[in-house]
C-alpha cells in the first residue's frame, strides 16, 4: 500500500528508479517494452503504468489511459501486450495486469486474463462486438511508425545539406547513429524488412525502395506522419494530465 | 465581428453546441457512459487558457445567458452554426439536439443556423425525423456521428449503402454541407474506426456535397490530408485543432497549421471552437495574432497572412452557408489571394 501511494506521489517514471530493485525493476523493464502503436511510444514513458508492484512473485499492474472512451482495441492490445512481456520476466510465477477507468476495463481484463483475443473478449459484452482481430491494425500502425521515423531520421540528414540523389543512394549504415535510427531500425524489423548496415535507408511500408523521383514526396508524407505523431501525443499526455494530475 | 490593427474579421463559428449533461438527463442504466463523455469534455477543456477552465457542473449545461454572453458578446462572432449530438443511448433527451439547439435558435435568427443531423441505422423511422427536421429548421448542413451507438451497433461509415441512401436524400432536400466527426472522444469497435476512406468514397460520389471533416481526422491527420488533397469538396473543421492545440502546444500547433496549409489549404479551411468545450474568444484573438515560431523547422510550410485568417475565421464558412458578410470585412479586390478560387463550391 505505501509503495502504491509512493508510485502516485512520484509519478510513475521517478517511481521506477526508487522501486529500481531486482524483480520489480526487471518487471518495469518490461512495460518498457509495452507500445502504444498509435503514439509510438512505451507506456512507461507515456505514464500509461498508474500502479506497479510485484508480491510472492505475482506481478500487479494497472494500466490507465488518458480517457475513459479511448479506442478500446489499441487498449486491449496494449493489456495483452503488459500481460505478455510481464509473464515472461523470469521469477514472475504470475501477471495480473489491468486496465483502470475505462469504458470497455471488464471486457478488456477478463479477455486478457482468459487469453480470449479481442473478438472473444469483446462478444457479448455491454460495450459492443468486434469485428476483427487486430493483426492488422498493429501492422497497419507500425507502418505508419516507419514513415514517422523515416522524417526523423532523414530531415536531419537533409538539414545538412545532402540532395535526394545522395539520400536515395544511402544505406542504414551510412547514417549517423542515434535513437531514432535504432527505433526506425526495429520497425523495419517488426515488417520484416530488412535493417542492416547495408540495407537502403528510404524504403517504403512494403520494404520497396524508394527512388529519387518519388523521394521527395515520400519525405513529404513521411513528415505529415510524424506531426501527427507529435499531436496525437500532445492532446493524449495533456488529458492523462488533466485526469491523473500527473 | 472581430477588428484588430485596423482590420476586421467577420466570424463564423462553424462547429459549436448547446448540450444538456447534466445528471437529470442521463440514461438509467448508462449513467456511467453519460458521465465519462462529458468527463472527457471536460479533460478537453483544460487544454485551453486557465481562466477560461469551468467547474464541471457548470460545464455539464450552460445556460441560454451564458452561451450568448461567451460566444456573441466577448467571444467575437457573427454567426454560429450549430452541430447536432443525439447521444440518445445516454442522454435521455439527447445530448444536443436539434430542436433544443433550434429552440435557442429561434429567438436570435440573425444569430444562428441550425444544422441537423441523421443516423443511417434508424432505417426509415429516422428518415420521416430527419425530413421533419429539415423542414422544420431548413438547415444548409447535418452532422454526421459515425461512431455513435445505437442499439447493438458501434459505429457507420459514410460509404454504407444506408448511409447513402440518406446523403442523396439530404442533396435532394438542398441540404449542402455534410460534416463528418472524424476525431476523439470515442471510437467503434471496428478496426477501421480510424479510416477516413469513407469520406473519400463519399466525396467523389456526392458532388453537389461539401464534406467538412470535424477534428481533421485526428489522429489520422495525414490521411486526412492525403484523402482532402485529391478532393475540392472536402474541407478541413479546424475544431480541436485550435482549442486542443494552439495554447496547450504552440509549437505541435504550428506544425498541423502547416501541414493543412500544405496538403488542403486556406480557402478549404474552417473555424469551429467547439463551445462549449472551449469559448472562442481566445481561439479567435489567438489565431489572428497567430504565426510561427521563429525557427528553420516551420521555414518550409505555407504562410498565413491577414487574408487567409479572415477566410479560415469566416469567409470560407459564410461561402458554404450562404452567409451575407458586410462589405468593410470582405477581402478587397487585389489584396493578396482573393477569397472565391477557379473551383465552384457545391452550392455554387
Amino acid at each position: 500500500m505505501t509503495l502504491l501511494s509512493d508510485t502516485r506521489a512520484l509519478g510513475s517514471n521517478a517511481a521506477a528508479a526508487a522501486a529500481a530493485t531486482g524483480l520489480a525493476a526487471r518487471v518495469w523493464e518490461a512495460l518498457r517494452t509495452v507500445r502504444d502503436p498509435e503514439l509510438d511510444s512505451d507506456v512507461v514513458s507515456l505514464d500509461f503504468v498508474g500502479s506497479c508492484s510485484v508480491s510472492d512473485g505475482v506481478a500487479h499492474v494497472s494500466l490507465r489511459l488518458p480517457t475513459y472512451f479511448c479506442a478500446p482495441n489499441f487498449a486491449f492490445l496494449m493489456v495483452a501486450d503488459a500481460h505478455d512481456a510481464v509473464s515472461a520476466v523470469d521469477g514472475v510465477t504470475r501477471a495480473d495486469v489491468t486496465l483502470a477507468d475505462h469504458f470497455a476495463s471488464d471486457a478488456i481484463n477478463a479477455g486478457v486474463a482468459a487469453r480470449a483475443g479481442f473478438v472473444g473478449s469483446m462478444a457479448g459484452t455491454e460495450v459492443g462486438e468486434a469485428v476483427a482481430e487486430l493483426d492488422d491494425l498493429r501492422r497497419t500502425f507500425t507502418e505508419r511508425a516507419l514513415m514517422a521515423g523515416t522524417d526523423l531520421v532523414v530531415r536531419p540528414i537533409m538539414r545538412e545539406g545532402a540532395t535526394p540523389e545522395q539520400v536515395a543512394a544511402m544505406t542504414l549504415g551510412d547514417a549517423p547513429d542515434s535513437a531514432d535510427l535504432r527505433r526506425l531500425r526495429a520497425r523495419r524489423r517488426e515488417l520484416g524488412i530488412p535493417a542492416d548496415d547495408g540495407d537502403p535507408l528510404v524504403v517504403d511500408p512494403s520494404g520497396a525502395t524508394v527512388g529519387v523521383d518519388a523521394l521527395p514526396l515520400h519525405l513529404r508524407k513521411a513528415r505529415s506522419y510524424q506531426v501527427g505523431v507529435d499531436a496525437n501525443t500532445s492532446i493524449c499526455r495533456g488529458q492523462l494530465a488533466a485526469r491523473y494530475g500527473v | 465581428m472581430y477588428e484588430k490593427n485596423g482590420e476586421k474579421y467577420f466570424v463564423v463559428d462553424s462547429h459549436m453546441h448547446y448540450w444538456d449533461a447534466s445528471p437529470e438527463n442521463w440514461v438509467q442504466g448508462a449513467e456511467q457512459y453519460a458521465k465519462g463523455w462529458i468527463e472527457c469534455f471536460h479533460a478537453y477543456q483544460s487544454l485551453g487558457p486557465a481562466e477560461t477552465h469551468q467547474p464541471l457542473e457548470e460545464f455539464q449545461k450552460v445556460s441560454e445567458e451564458q452561451l450568448m454572453r461567451e460566444v456573441f458578446d466577448e467571444g467575437h462572432v457573427d454567426v454560429a452554426i450549430f452541430q447536432s449530438t443525439y447521444l440518445r443511448e445516454w442522454y435521455k433527451d439527447g445530448f444536443n439536439t436539434s430542436e433544443r439547439n433550434g429552440e435557442l435558435a429561434t429567438k436570435h435568427p440573425e444569430k444562428f443556423r441550425v444544422n441537423t443531423r441523421f443516423d443511417p441505422r434508424d432505417g426509415d423511422a429516422g428518415m420521416r425525423e430527419f425530413e421533419a427536421n429539415v423542414e422544420r429548421y431548413q438547415p444548409m448542413g447535418a452532422k454526421l456521428y459515425t461512431a455513435e451507438w445505437n442499439g447493438d451497433s458501434r459505429g457507420f461509415k459514410l460509404s454504407d449503402p444506408e448511409c447513402y441512401r440518406f446523403l442523396e436524400r439530404a442533396q435532394e432536400l438542398g441540404i449542402k454541407n455534410i460534416h463528418v466527426h472524424k476525431g476523439p472522444t470515442i471510437w467503434p469497435l471496428d478496426k477501421d474506426a480510424f479510416d477516413v476512406s469513407d469520406v473519400d468514397h463519399a466525396a467523389t460520389d456526392f458532388q453537389g456535397l461539401n464534406f467538412i471533416v470535424e477534428h481533421v481526422g485526428l489522429p489520422r491527420i495525414e490521411d486526412f490530408c492525403f484523402m482532402a488533397t485529391q478532393e475540392p469538396n472536402v474541407y478541413a473543421g479546424l475544431s480541436v485543432v485550435l482549442g486542443g492545440l494552439m495554447h496547450a502546444r504552440p509549437r505541435f500547433f504550428a506544425k498541423v497549421m502547416g501541414e493543412l496549409l500544405f496538403w488542403v489549404g486556406e480557402d478549404k479551411m474552417t473555424f469551429g471552437s467547439d463551445y462549449n468545450i472551449w469559448e472562442p474568444k481566445w481561439q479567435v484573438e489567438g489565431l489572428v495574432d497567430w504565426d510561427y515560431p521563429d525557427s528553420a523547422e516551420y521555414e518550409d510550410y505555407p504562410r498565413l497572412d491577414t487574408n487567409g485568417k479572415k477566410k479560415i475565421l469566416g469567409l470560407n464558412a459564410a461561402k458554404l452557408y450562404d452567409i451575407p458578410v458586410p462589405v468593410e470585412c470582405e477581402i478587397r479586390e487585389g489584396e493578396g489571394a482573393q477569397l472565391v478560387d477557379e473551383r465552384e463550391v457545391a452550392q455554387a
